[in-house]
């Protein structure tokens, strides 16, 4: 069998940018490409645990996941539209009056 | 018919009598009825309301006219009797039944409670014939009607009762009916003060009644007479102990001794004719019907018989002295009884020498005391409701009949040869001189000083010169008052003749037993002739103090130290004060302390504490989602190095 290893490596490395992004960047639409790279670094895992078991229950995962990604996308995007129109900023730092 | 329980032996040295009632027949079948009709009476008068204003008080008087009509004809019917067989029950119905535990509402009707059936029902027929006038003029006549029935209807359950919680139903009728009525006049703050005086104070004898009850049953497993009767022999001293000294403080608060005497003076706050009610046929003699009753309880526990004695020669003295320097006429009236009520306590601490002699003086007490109070009322009827006797004085002539029928109840009292009162008075001397000297000293005593104060109250109030407040005209009262005062003088003058030929100790002979004679040092005419002698020194010094001079018409301020503590009540109030009240309230006081600085501050405390917890921890939520994302990036990290930890 073929050493997986590297798309695994990959994985992780995409993973943590997107983490990293995620909690560093403030342009709520850069947050959300973040999200976007770490749902995919998990997919490829997914897929990559499927290709080593040698069955279809990760590649199932991974289709479900996609699925999700793209509605979060659709309620995702449509968030940060609205929020955008009504204070001209798309940081998602200002966005911080529901709180204590 | 009351279940027959298995006859015991004879318990102890005294031979104490079975109650063990046989079947009602005939007229003696109706005894519920003399209960049910002053009760019938106060339901329609107090459910009636207005439209019974017209006719209730006649309502009222005839429920308890009929009542005593069929209480004379019940005790034609006993006479009619054997003997032994003057003991009838009449089972109503099941009360109480849990598990092997029944009580029956059942009623015994037997030679005490003939007696007192006629006294209760005769003397509350008069009281209620008087109070048609006496109440005349009081808008809420019908109301006070309606309490007076429901008075008498629980002192009849309290003496027709054959168990021990029925009597206890009647006790707690009695003690809510008095209450009522001396806070009648419920405008007045000293009236209503008074009715809660009386009923707080009721309310401590109700313990010790109560709790005898709870430790009859947890002894002999019932509460009937029969039942407590014929185990009581068997039933270890300490227990018939306690069982008598609980009912002894039961007796105390009803009947006014001490130390539960206090309210007695005070429930004077009521009409007059409520006085008459309390004082003589009802309430204050259920303390001694208690404890002759109880005969059997008594004769098996010879320390609470000796402390029935002690109570009774304090309150006898007590309420003597207390008679002497009070102005008021009623409260005089009212020491009075204290002191009489102790007279009927000492023969009844007496056992089997004195029962008889208790219920004896029990009732030419009723007669004469009912009527002296009638009296007094009559007397402020005609002076505009002043009670001060110095603002009296020579009314013997605008009021013959009222002077002439209190001569009859104030000769009576004092023991003067031939009346009532000389001969039941005399007997319980007799029986306590030759029960142990200290107590007949104690009585003798008693009697002089009864003559002192009743001496004075009869100097102040109808001879000397008039003292009228101005503008008071003393007139007579109408018939219908002088009526019940004419037959009750006469009752005074006769009820003496009960003891003739020994018929009182012979009736009662199957309740108490039969009387034990001591062996007296002297003959029985030496002691009645000290007796009389003792009661023409007390009669002299009042002449001397009181007839000879001219009475101030403002009471002197500067008096001995004795007349002060007796026109205090000798202390009863502060002492209650000094013991009880300010004890209890230091102690509430306490706990409300405890209660709001130990309690609530835990309790308050902990809500503090975690409010002020949350106060910092929610600053965790700030706002920016990017912390939020930390958060959930730095629980997974903890949760992945948990698992790799886990399956290292």
């Amino acid at each position: 069998m073929d050493d997986l290893t590297p798309y695994l490596v990959l994985s992780a490395i995409l993973f943590s940018i997107g983490a990293v992004g995620v909690l560093v960047r403030r342009n709520a639409i850069v947050v959300f490409m973040c999200v976007e790279l770490m749902l995919n670094a998990s997919n490829l895992a997914l897929v990559v645990f499927a290709k080593q078991h040698g069955n279809l229950e990760g590649q199932v995962a991974a289709f479900f996941v996609m699925v999700v990604a793209a509605a979060e996308v659709v309620v995702g995007l449509a968030i940060i539209m609205t929020i955008f129109r009504s204070r001209r900023s798309a940081s998602v730092d200002d966005a911080s009056l529901l709180k204590y | 018919m009351i279940a027959t329980l298995p006859l015991a032996a004879e318990g102890g040295h005294h031979s104490v009598p079975l109650v063990d009632p046989g079947a009602a027949d005939g007229v003696l079948g109706l005894v519920w009825l003399v209960i049910a009709l002053p009760l019938a009476g106060a339901v329609v008068l107090l459910v009636g309301g207005r439209r019974t204003d017209r006719w209730g008080h006649w309502l009222g008087t005839a429920t308890v006219a009929a009542s005593f009509a069929l209480s004379v004809a019940m005790l034609v019917a006993l006479l009619g009797r054997e003997e032994g067989d003057r003991q009838v029950g009449r089972h109503l119905w099941d009360w109480v039944s849990v598990g092997d535990y029944r009580v029956g509402m059942d009623l015994l009707y037997d030679p005490l409670s003939a007696l007192f059936l006629l006294l209760i029902t005769g003397v509350s027929t008069l009281i209620h014939v008087y109070s048609i006038g006496y109440m005349a003029h009081d808008a809420r006549r019908r109301r006070f009607f309606g309490y007076l029935n429901l008075f008498v209807a629980a002192m009849l359950l309290l003496v027709l009762a054959a168990d021990y919680l029925g009597v206890f139903l009647g006790w707690e009728g009695v003690g809510l009916a008095s209450y009522l009525l001396i806070g009648f006049w419920q405008h007045k703050p000293s009236a209503a003060a008074a009715a809660k005086k009386a009923f707080v104070i009721n309310r401590v004898g109700d313990i010790g009644m109560s709790l005898a009850i709870m430790l009859m049953f947890v002894t002999f497993g019932t509460t009937a007479f029969a039942g407590v009767s014929a185990a009581a022999g068997e039933a270890p001293e300490s227990t018939m102990t306690a069982i008598g000294l609980l009912l002894l403080l039961g007796a105390c608060g009803k009947s006014a001794q001490v130390p539960l005497q206090a309210w007695l003076l005070d429930a004077m706050e009521g009409p007059t004719p409520v006085s008459a009610l309390i004082h003589a046929a009802t309430m204050v003699t259920a303390g001694v019907y208690l404890v002759t009753r109880s005969n059997f309880v008594f004769e098996n526990a010879p320390v609470a018989q000796t402390a029935v004695v002690v109570v009774a020669c304090v309150t006898l003295l007590w309420g003597a002295v207390i008679g002497c320097a009070k102005d008021d006429i009623k409260k005089v009236l009212a020491g009075s009884t204290m002191s009489q009520i102790g007279y009927m306590m000492l023969a009844a601490g007496l056992g089997p020498a004195g029962y008889a002699f208790a219920i004896f003086h029990l009732l030419t007490h009723g007669f004469f005391k009912a009527n002296m109070f009638l009296g007094a009322g009559s007397v402020m009827h005609g002076t505009g409701d002043d009670v001060d006797m110095r603002h009296y004085g020579a009314l013997r002539r605008a009021m013959p009949v009222t002077f002439l029928t209190f001569a009859m109840g104030y000769l009576a009292i004092i023991g003067f040869p031939g009346f009532s009162g000389f001969w039941s008075k005399d007997k319980i001397v007799e029986a306590a001189i030759g029960e142990n000297y200290l107590v007949g000293a104690a009585a003798l005593v008693g009697a002089g000083v009864t003559a002192f104060y009743m001496t004075r109250l009869m100097l102040m109030t109808f001879f000397g010169e008039a003292r009228w407040e101005p503008g008071v005209h003393p007139h007579e009262s109408p018939k219908v008052m002088t009526v019940p005062l004419l037959v009750l003088a006469a009752l005074s003058v006769l009820g003496g003749l009960l003891l003739l030929g020994d018929w009182i100790v012979d009736w009662l002979t199957p309740v108490v037993g039969p009387v034990e004679h001591h062996e007296l040092p002297v003959p029985v005419w030496a002691i009645t002739l000290l007796v009389t002698a003792v009661v023409a020194v007390g009669v002299a010094v009042a002449v001397l103090l009181v007839g000879r001079r001219p009475v101030p018409r403002e009471a002197p301020r500067d008096v001995s130290f004795a007349t002060r503590a007796a026109r205090a009540d000798l202390y009863g109030d502060a002492i209650n004060h000094g013991l009880v009240v300010a004890p209890g309230g230091a102690l509430v006081r306490g706990l409300v302390a405890t209660d709001r600085h130990g309690v609530d501050g835990v309790v308050e405390g902990g809500s503090g504490l975690v409010g002020a917890l949350s106060d910092v921890l929610r600053r965790a939520q700030n706002g920016y989602v990017r912390t939020y994302a930390l958060s959930v990036l730095g629980g997974a990290v903890i949760v992945v190095l948990a698992m790799v930890a886990v399956s290292w």
